[in-house]
């Protein structure tokens, strides 16, 4: 059974009369790792809200581990991280960890087993009573992403979730992402603007094309596991990075100077 | 320690003002009705004591239900307000237009509504000096959550109730104190202008007026005095309070 199913969903925005999504399918099988790729505005952030339920579609069907997706956001079936970290102020650390714990009723013991794992498995032991104001932005997305790792949801959907963050530690977190994902197994719809980032991270990466909102195809990455350093210096590397950038060509033709720019410095 | 650290260049600046005031009237034989001594002052808070502390009180418990009175009815007003985002955007410009009347104005007119000599009158300034700023900023603070964090909520299968209670609150809880630390001042001020226009022979008002009038301007300045230290007292118990809810306001932390 597949994770998600997407059949046919077009998502309009009246207002100013934005086709953000149109006719999009995709599907999704346990323990895939997908990034969704794209020219800004061609309705990624949408696409992961429409199958998180933040945003219903105008038309067509989406389903999360068989069910409605209305019904999945309510079972808890999945944990999103936003572009930034949406961390509450007036929690500390292991607090907002725990959040998501909280809301589905564990009691106090296990969370605080589970957030103390969490911690340690985003190198934050010993920052569980700060408040987020006082760590740096890295550290804040890495509470955030073990907040949304906490009760190790099926489904796991990620919005650009190390865009704001330097190269350094952008790839640091890239590698901490695959080992919590290949420990738990769980499925992933990763957003990101960088092709590189995209193919090291992913077994597949659907291409998007804007105006309107389209799936241009699909490059399915056969790069073996673990993934590590090395990998970026693999050719099989660079063969698939030149395939999703012509993809990304290809279909963009609406391309604005900017963006081109972009992809270009992505090279 | 550093708490003590940091009090020290402000009671330094506090100590000059008073040997400056002190040494001024000596200096340049200041007639005792233009401007007393701060040791005539405290020398009349001291040996006034019998009426002014009790004035002093019955002041304060004018200005406290005051406070008390219209904070709670600003907080339950904005929180009943804040449930419907339309009637919020209608509100809020007319709180706003309403928050620039000089409410004390209206002092006497309360006088004729809820007695002249009665305490209940000004209670009722005080409470309306302090509902508006209350009443608008809790408004902001509701409204100012963060749409993200309210999606994240949304994401967990939250109910608006548990939006409410873990986003919205806490959220609008810095807005409200900041708005309890001015109400707190307000309440004082209008309790005791409130005294001037008529009040109990006992009151802080109008001991200060009768002083004045009677040229007996030390106790209106030690009448004054308590006024301050009631005044203070009442901002800090709120701002004590604040401390405890508040704690994790980033702009409260540890520099
Ligand atoms: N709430 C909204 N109301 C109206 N239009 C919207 C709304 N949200 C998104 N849109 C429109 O839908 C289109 C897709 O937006 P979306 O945020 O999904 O793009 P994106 O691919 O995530 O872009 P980026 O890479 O810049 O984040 C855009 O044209 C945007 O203007
Ligand atoms: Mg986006």
């Amino acid at each position: 059974m597949s994770v998600v199913e997407i059949k046919g969903v077009t998502k309009t925005f009246a207002q100013g009369n934005v086709t953000a999504l149109e006719d999009i399918d995709l599907e999704l099988e346990p323990g895939e790792f997908v990034s969704l790729i794209g020219p800004s505005g061609c309705g990624k952030s949408t696409l992961l809200r429409v199958i998180g339920d933040l945003t219903p579609p105008t038309s067509g069907s989406v389903t999360v581990n068989g069910k409605p997706a209305r019904q999945a956001r309510n079972d808890g079936d999945y944990g999103i991280v936003f572009q930034d970290a949406v961390l509450f102020d007036w929690r500390t650390v292991a607090k907002n960890i725990a959040l998501p714990l909280e809301m589905l009723g564990w009691d106090r013991d296990r969370r605080k087993a589970r957030v103390e794992t969490m911690l340690d498995l985003v190198e934050l032991r010993g920052f569980a009573d700060h408040h987020p104001w006082q760590l740096s932005g890295g550290m804040q997305q890495r509470v955030s992403i073990a907040r949304a790792l906490a009760f190790e949801p099926a489904l796991l959907l990620m919005d650009e979730p190390f865009g704001a963050l330097d190269e350094m530690t952008r790839e640091r977190l890239n590698l901490e992402l695959l080992s919590i994902w290949e420990k738990l197994g769980s499925t992933v719809v990763f957003v990101t603007h960088s092709i590189s980032e995209a193919v090291f991270l992913s077994t597949r990466v659907v291409v998007m094309s804007p105006r309107p909102g389209r799936i241009a195809g699909h490059v399915a990455i056969d790069l073996p596991f673990p993934r590590t350093v090395e990998t970026r210096e693999d050719p099989r590397f660079f063969e698939l990075v030149t395939k999703v950038r012509e993809l990304l060509r290809r279909r963009g033709e609406h391309l604005l100077p900017e963006e081109e720019e972009l992809l270009e410095a992505d090279r | 320690m550093k708490r003590i650290g940091e009090w020290v260049p402000a009671l330094v600046v506090f100590a000059v003002v008073i040997a400056a005031w002190e040494g001024a009237i000596s200096a340049f034989h200041i007639q005792q009705f233009l401007l007393p001594r701060p040791s005539d002052i405290v020398k009349t808070f001291w040996t006034a004591r019998h009426s002014l502390w009790p004035a002093g009180w019955y002041t304060f418990k004018e200005a406290l239900g005051g406070f008390a009175i219209g904070s709670g009815l600003g907080i339950v007003f904005a929180t009943l307000v804040g449930r419907f985002k339309n009637v919020g955007t209608a509100v809020m410009p007319i709180a706003i237009a309403a928050n620039a009347v000089p409410i004390i104005a209206f002092a006497p007119i309360f006088g004729a509504w809820f007695g002249e000599v009665s305490p209940h009158s000004k209670m009722a300034i005080a409470a309306v000096l302090c509902f508006l700023p209350v009443m608008v900023n809790t408004l902001r603070g509701l409204q100012s959550a963060s749409p993200r964090q309210i999606e994240l909520m949304r994401s967990y299968a939250a109910s608006e109730l548990e939006i409410w209670r873990r986003v919205r609150v806490p959220t609008a809880l810095p807005f409200v104190f900041t708005a309890l630390k001015v109400a707190s001042v307000l309440a004082m001020i209008g309790a005791i202008v409130g005294e001037y226009f008529g009040g109990a022979f006992n009151a802080l008002g109008v001991l200060i007026n009768n002083g004045a009038q009677i040229f007996d301007f030390v106790t209106a300045w030690a009448g004054i005095l308590v006024a301050s230290l009631l005044g203070l007292a009442l901002y800090g118990a709120v701002a004590g309070a604040e401390r405890l809810v508040v704690r994790w306001a980033p702009d409260m932390r540890d520099a």
